[in-house]
């Protein structure tokens, strides 16, 4: 617990360090929300089987998706099918995969981000613990750049940003792919 | 001065002085070839990234930008972002310093009753010593970065900031493995090794259920955390452990949400020199039935907050570049450093979160080359700041004619610049392991029977 005195002490400390009044001024001369148009689909694509990720472009996701024996998020539409009910972490340990939608999903990086708020995104572990992630895009979710990303999804409070597999380069900088996270990653782009 | 009254940073930031270590680490040879193999390769990659952004420059300038905004306004976004945190449900704790911290960390585990806690990759809770003060009370701290583990299991220290086993080789960690996990069937292929990783934690995960993160952004508008990570380990501390304690620095904030915009820019391609690290998680107050703690750490950073020439160093976001740019840090690797904070930004941070005096040689632990400065994606211009803190250092009683010479070049970075530059053309830096002038000034002492390698260590030792 804090010491009697030590949030007033650092309070205290900083305003004293600021007596000369330091100021600055923010100038966003980058690249800004909304300004790029729309993310393009090839590049998106291009970034993630540069992590190594599996990739496909689909109009027909179910079929893509296929019987997997996998589970899904509750809140999937129906027809990725997938079993629906609540695992504990020691279930989810045993499940060969998990099938969940996005929130948005950025081109320039191949990154994916998940709301787990909502329902057809699921809870944290749920896209943790299994071994193989299935997450559908649809090609209307992809924008430029991570300036766009961070713009749709102000408000939104518990999120995962995933940018191809697990991965480490801790040995002598060699990547190696799957370390704790689901060591394949596979995005379905639905461009019905 | 005023700043010199202010109460200064303790825990693991001195070591022995840079002479003496960097010298240490100049005789082994497979570090320096491990250290140039790795940083060169991550220097490449994250040239080629930085590359491609058109606008790198303008999210450079807005990054350095946003932190200053921070720092001078600094007690307002630290009331904002407790005031957010309160009011999702997480418990907010103030340290002054090290022990503070650890103090309150250690009690909030062992009111939990827990006997082990896993660990995240944090540099704020390696600064302060956690692990120790935990194994001090009984209680077990389970590193579950990759090579965090490794140096955790060689009884080791880390050498980098991101990359803390950079100095062992495949063959070395077959071995730590072997011994610290009891595996007998590894071989040293780097995929081998991994799953060997990942056996051996997937257990403490879980089943251990008190976790401790640091953040690498804390987001003063909504009381967000973030924690950036390539392997996944982060988000099983953050997520299946039923008590989550992050430690923070107060430097870490950012003020409002769409900052995240430009950091997510700048931290992954100046730190792995990827476009995106594999994992970002972003919580806000205590999620999925889990309890929040969160301990915002002083320890020195008000003292160097105070110094209008110094505080700029508060700007860092710990990505590595100035580390793996730096071709002092490439001959010695970070245990020269004595402190946590290893590389150019430790030695212009370091001395300040101690105080000069306790870390007296560090500003002198490079040649100001000033690649450090091009680098940083916050812009911090270590150079100056280093020239800065020599002024401030204790004088020297100057004996070693090539160092008062040196000191008389360096007391000034653009004629140092100018000599470097001029050196350079005729110069190659010889034969045997060396550093870039003036430091090579140490390792040539002990070629030279008169004046003994004594000498400089004296000179070193009375600075
Ligand atoms: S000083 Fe700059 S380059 Fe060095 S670690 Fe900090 S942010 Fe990165």
């Amino acid at each position: 617990m804090t010491e009697p005195g030590a949030r007033a002490a650092i309070l205290a400390r900083v305003r004293s360090a600021l007596r000369d009044r330091p100021s600055a001024t923010v100038a966003r001369d980058y690249r800004r929300a909304g300004t790029r148009g729309r993310g393009d689909l090839d590049r998106f694509a291009e970034m993630l089987r540069d992590y190594r990720a599996l990739v496909r472009i689909t109009d027909d996701v179910p079929a893509a998706i296929g019987d997997r024996g996998f589970i899904a998020a509750p809140g999937c539409p129906p027809e990725w099918g997938g079993d629906r009910r609540q695992h504990t972490v020691a279930e989810l340990d045993r499940v060969d995969g998990v099938i969940t939608a996005c929130a948005v999903a950025i081109a320039d990086t191949g990154t994916i981000v998940l709301d787990h708020d909502a329902p057809d995104q699921g809870a944290r572990a749920l896209t943790l613990v299994p071994d193989h992630h299935i997450v559908v895009v649809r090609a209307d979710q992809i924008v430029p750049g991570v300036p766009d990303a961070v713009a749709a999804l102000a408000g939104v409070r518990t999120q995962t940003w995933i940018s191809g597999p697990s991965a480490t380069s801790d040995i002598e900088l060699e990547r190696v792919e799957g370390v704790h996270g689901p060591r394949t990653l596979e995005v379905i782009i639905d461009i019905r | 001065m005023t700043f010199i009254g202010m109460p200064r940073g303790t825990g693991n930031l001195t070591g022995a002085p840079f002479p003496e270590a960097a010298s240490e680490a100049l005789d082994n040879a497979q570090l320096r070839r491990n250290l140039a193999k790795a940083t060169g390769t991550i220097r490449a990659k994250r040239a080629a990234v930085v590359d491609e952004l058109p606008d790198w420059a303008a999210l450079r300038a807005a990054g350095a930008a946003i932190k200053d905004d921070v720092l001078a306004n600094l007690d307002t976004y630290l009331l904002r972002f407790e005031a957010a945190l309160t009011e999702r449900g997480s418990t907010v704790h103030w340290a002054r310093d090290a022990e503070e911290a650890t103090r309150i960390v250690t009690e909030l585990v062992t009111a939990t009753g827990a006997r082990e806690v896993i660990k995240v990759k944090s540099m704020a809770t390696a600064e302060i010593g956690l692990n120790e003060a935990l194994a001090a009370a009984g209680v077990a701290a389970v590193e579950t970065d990759l090579a965090e583990l490794i140096v955790q299991l060689g009884h080791d220290r880390p050498s980098h900031i991101l990359v803390p086993a950079i100095h062992r080789n495949r063959a070395e960690i077959r071995e730590i493995f072997a011994e610290g996990m009891g595996a007998t069937d590894l071989t040293d292929d780097p995929r081998v090794l991994a799953e060997a990783a990942r056996a051996h934690l997937r257990r403490k995960f879980l089943t251990v259920d008190v976790a401790v993160s640091g953040a690498n952004f804390a987001i003063a508008e909504t009381g967000g955390l973030v924690v950036v990570e390539s392997e996944g380990n982060g988000r099983m501390c953050l997520t299946l452990p039923r008590t989550l304690i992050s430690v923070v620095g107060i430097e870490k904030i950012i003020p409002a949400w769409q900052d995240l915009e430009v950091f997510l820019q700048l931290l992954p391609r100046s730190s792995t020199g990827e476009r995106m690290n594999p994992y970002t998680s972003v919580w806000t107050g205590p999620t999925e039935g889990q309890t929040s703690h969160v301990v915002l750490v002083d320890n020195g950073r008000t003292a160097t907050l105070a110094d209008p020439d110094g505080r700029a160093a508060l700007r860092c976001i710990r990505c590595s570049a100035c580390l793996n740019s730096c071709p002092v840090y490439e001959r010695t690797g970070g245990h020269a450093y004595g402190s946590t904070y290893p590389g150019p930004i430790g030695a212009v941070l370091s001395p300040q979160l101690t105080g000069i005096d306790r870390n007296p040689t560090l500003p002198y632990a490079s040649s100001l080359c000033g690649v450090c400065y091009d680098v940083c994606p916050v812009a911090i211009d270590i150079p100056s700041m280093l020239v800065h803190l020599r002024g401030r250092a204790p004088k020297p009683r100057a004996e070693a004619a090539a160092m008062r010479a040196a000191a008389w070049a360096m007391s000034d970075h653009r004629r140092w610049r100018r000599l470097l530059r001029a050196g350079r053309l005729g110069r190659a830096l010889g034969r045997r392991p060396m550093l870039p002038p003036p430091l090579s000034a140490w390792t040539r002492a002990r070629d030279l029977p008169e004046p003994p390698r004594q000498t400089f260590r004296d000179w070193w030792d009375t600075r």
